[in-house]
């Protein structure tokens, strides 16, 4: 078993969209959880053949909208009104309406740093070492081929049958791949 | 590496004639090959025509750092300025170079939401373009200052001068803040954009320092789902929030100009009208820069005739907005009944400086209505030549707007003339050579095509067609 315990997981080639798409399909209904389906674009509708949910991403970028707004107000009211207040043409010291071009653009900036930092956080990036990366093969998934890898460490997973159902999903090659 | 053609075994059904589109990518080429294209200009041999352009840009873009020195060290004296006329060309260059930032956002977001598929082709350039422009803009609001060691004043720092900050009702204070977010989202867009293509360079690299820097940069992309899936919220997200954003910059570079009381200035009409000609001005310059890139590095499959139809019809709309808002705000100036206003229309067409709103309207108004025939939208150099007269004719209109504004203003004992000096004109053209050698370095070393959002608009990258693996009825 000491050869397999370096295993870390099953990877399957297929050609074409729809036919890893079927095999996700397969894979997701026979209940595995460590798997993932590696493609060079964003193949439209393979999330819910692998039953994901709808990605967190967009409470990251909530959170940082809400506060840039919050901190815009705060900072503005803090400057112009209380440590510093001049009075300009006779108006009140504060309102909302004159900061409202400044905490506008901090929400927005705040809201897409939550995107994008939050999109990396989900996701673990950036990785130093993946197990995948080292793959001759595998550098096909950036290129025009589509993967199907199931991790050894699934709960489901016993080779024999795992070999069985990624071939009974039409995959033109089979390999284990080293952690 | 991969054949060039998707495989011919497919046949597929054509769509009735009523509701064929023209295909993305012509000659039906693999998903290989469109990596293999565009990944092939990064790993092949510099060519002759990069090595002439960048040894022509460098040059220029030193001169552009020299007179930036000269300027510091001497003080404003040396541009053209005067009373009343204390915004000159650094104004005017600041808001030509933000303008033409317009279009990458327009293309990479707006046309994003609008589910249009076309821009896959130009947007990886178009958002490079923007980076760059933006580069350019920021350089002269920052020098045109005076006492530029100051220039921090400009952000609410905190100092030691006491309790001091800037004052937030200033609508200069706003342009801060937009163009600063602005430079800063487009980039994160950009870069984000990118990473799935870094991965491709990386995935195909032989020598040490590209492995090395690809991969650094790429940040160990894998093309796995669950990223993907993450990746396209992130980049929806993005795509909602620069569309706001894009339309907020230039309406708050609008308001540098209509929060105060010159006549020519102080109008509501500024806003719109000052999107729809920072996103004219961005498309005549997308074309100015694709046109002779698709040619150089043979990318006429992936950058077709209809994209560049398309932004022409693009250019043609916001092109007879701009002229529609010239009318207009020469109709307000007369119906509003505001004699200084109603004065400072007339000096602007019949003044002394009648002959640079000319030029503005003959560029602007005049020139894209050549859009409307199908033979000169499809004929490359006429598209070229008239995009050249776009980026023309919107500098023209920054300059009428900011000069014939100032220099006749209320008093006319204040009245003046501003010419240009030397200095001036070579910081603006300076700024083309930074330009240049930016967007010469990127088309170098990054891919100018969205690598995997252009295989992701393929029949083959659709598991609901044929070419992409779908078998018979699907369910």
């Amino acid at each position: 078993m000491t050869e397999y315990s370096q295993a870390y997981g099953l990877l399957a080639e297929f050609e074409t969209p729809a036919d890893a798409m079927h095999a996700a399909e397969k894979i997701r209904d026979a209940g595995f959880t460590r798997w993932d389906v590696h493609t060079p674009f964003p193949v439209h509708g393979m999330d819910d053949a692998m039953g994901l949910k709808n990605s967190k991403v967009g409470w990251f970028s909530f959170c940082g909208g809400a506060t840039g707004f919050t901190c815009g107000y705060l900072m503005i009211w803090f400057m112009n009104s209380l440590n510093y207040p001049v009075v300009v043409g006779g108006k009140p010291l504060f309102s909302p309406m004159f900061p409202f071009p400044v905490v506008y653009e901090m929400t927005i900036l705040l809201s897409a740093f939550g995107a994008i930092f939050g999109m990396l956080f989900l996701n673990r990036l950036p990785k130093l070492y993946h197990p995948l990366l080292k793959n001759r093969r595998f550098k096909g998934a950036t290129h025009d081929k589509f993967y199907v890898i199931i991790e050894t460490t699934d709960p489901r997973y016993s080779e024999a049958e795992t070999r069985e159902l990624l071939e009974s999903a039409g995959c033109k090659h089979l390999e284990m791949v080293e952690d | 590496m991969s054949s060039p053609t998707a495989p011919s075994s497919v046949k597929i059904a054509p769509p009735p004639r009523e509701i064929e589109r023209e295909p993305l990518v012509l000659n039906n080429r693999s998903l290989g090959w469109i990596s293999d294209q565009i990944a092939g200009i990064i790993e092949g041999k510099t060519p002759t025509w990069w090595w002439v352009t960048m040894l022509i840009s460098l040059p220029i873009m030193l001169m552009c750092f020299a007179m930036i020195g000269y300027l510091i060290s001497t003080g404003v004296g040396v541009w053209g300025l005067n009373s009343p006329i204390a915004w000159g060309w650094a104004i005017v260059n600041f808001v030509f170079w933000i303008g033409i930032g317009h279009a990458g956002t327009l293309i990479s977001a707006v046309l994003f939401l609008l589910r249009q598929k076309w821009r896959t082709s130009i947007n990886r350039a178009a958002e490079a373009m923007t980076i760059f422009a933006v580069m350019c803009a920021g350089i002269f609001p920052g020098i045109h200052v005076g006492r530029i060691w100051f220039a921090w004043w400009l952000f609410p720092l905190p100092n030691a001068n006491g309790p001091i900050w800037p004052q937030f009702r200033s609508p200069l204070l706003w342009d801060v803040f937009a163009v600063s977010t602005y430079f800063t989202v487009s980039l994160l867009f950009w870069y984000m954009g990118l990473i799935p293509d870094l991965a491709t360079i990386r995935d195909r690299c032989k020598g040490f320092f590209g492995k090395f820097f690809y991969g650094l940069f790429s940040l160990g992309w894998t093309g796995s789902n669950r990223h993907w899936s993450n990746y396209e919220k992130a980049y929806l997200l993005l795509a909602g929030l620069s569309t706001p954003l894009v339309l907020s910059v230039h309406s708050i570079v609008s308001f540098d100009f209509a929060v105060s009381q010159v006549p020519g200035w102080h109008t509501t009409i500024f806003p719109p009208y000052f999107v729809a000609g920072a996103i004219f001005s961005g498309f005549g310059m997308v074309l100015t820069l694709m046109i002779p890139l698709r040619s150089l590095f043979k990318l006429q499959d992936l950058l077709t005739i209809r994209h560049i139809e398309l932004m022409c019809k693009v250019t043609l709309a916001t092109g007879s907005i701009v002229g529609y808002a010239y009318g207009m705000e020469f109709f307000i100036a007369w119906y509003g009944g505001n004699p200084y206003e109603a004065y400072a229309f007339q000096n602007r067409a019949f003044g002394p400086y009648w002959w640079a709103y000319w030029i503005m309207i003959s560029c602007n108004v005049i020139s894209p209505q050549f859009f409307w025939f199908k033979k000169l939208r499809t004929n490359v150099v006429v598209v070229w030549i008239l995009s050249i007269f776009v980026n023309i004719g919107m500098w023209f209109e920054r300059f009428v707007i900011v000069v014939t504004s100032l220099h006749r203003d209320y008093i006319p004992a204040n009245w003046a003339y501003y010419s240009p000096t030397k200095v001036d004109v070579l910081t603006f053209v300076g700024t083309f050579g930074l330009f240049m050698v930016l967007f010469l370095l990127f088309v170098r070393f990054l891919p100018l095509i969205a690598i995997s959002e252009v295989k992701g608009v393929t029949n083959q990258a659709d598991p609901h067609h044929p070419l992409g693996g779908a078998k018979g009825g699907h369910h």
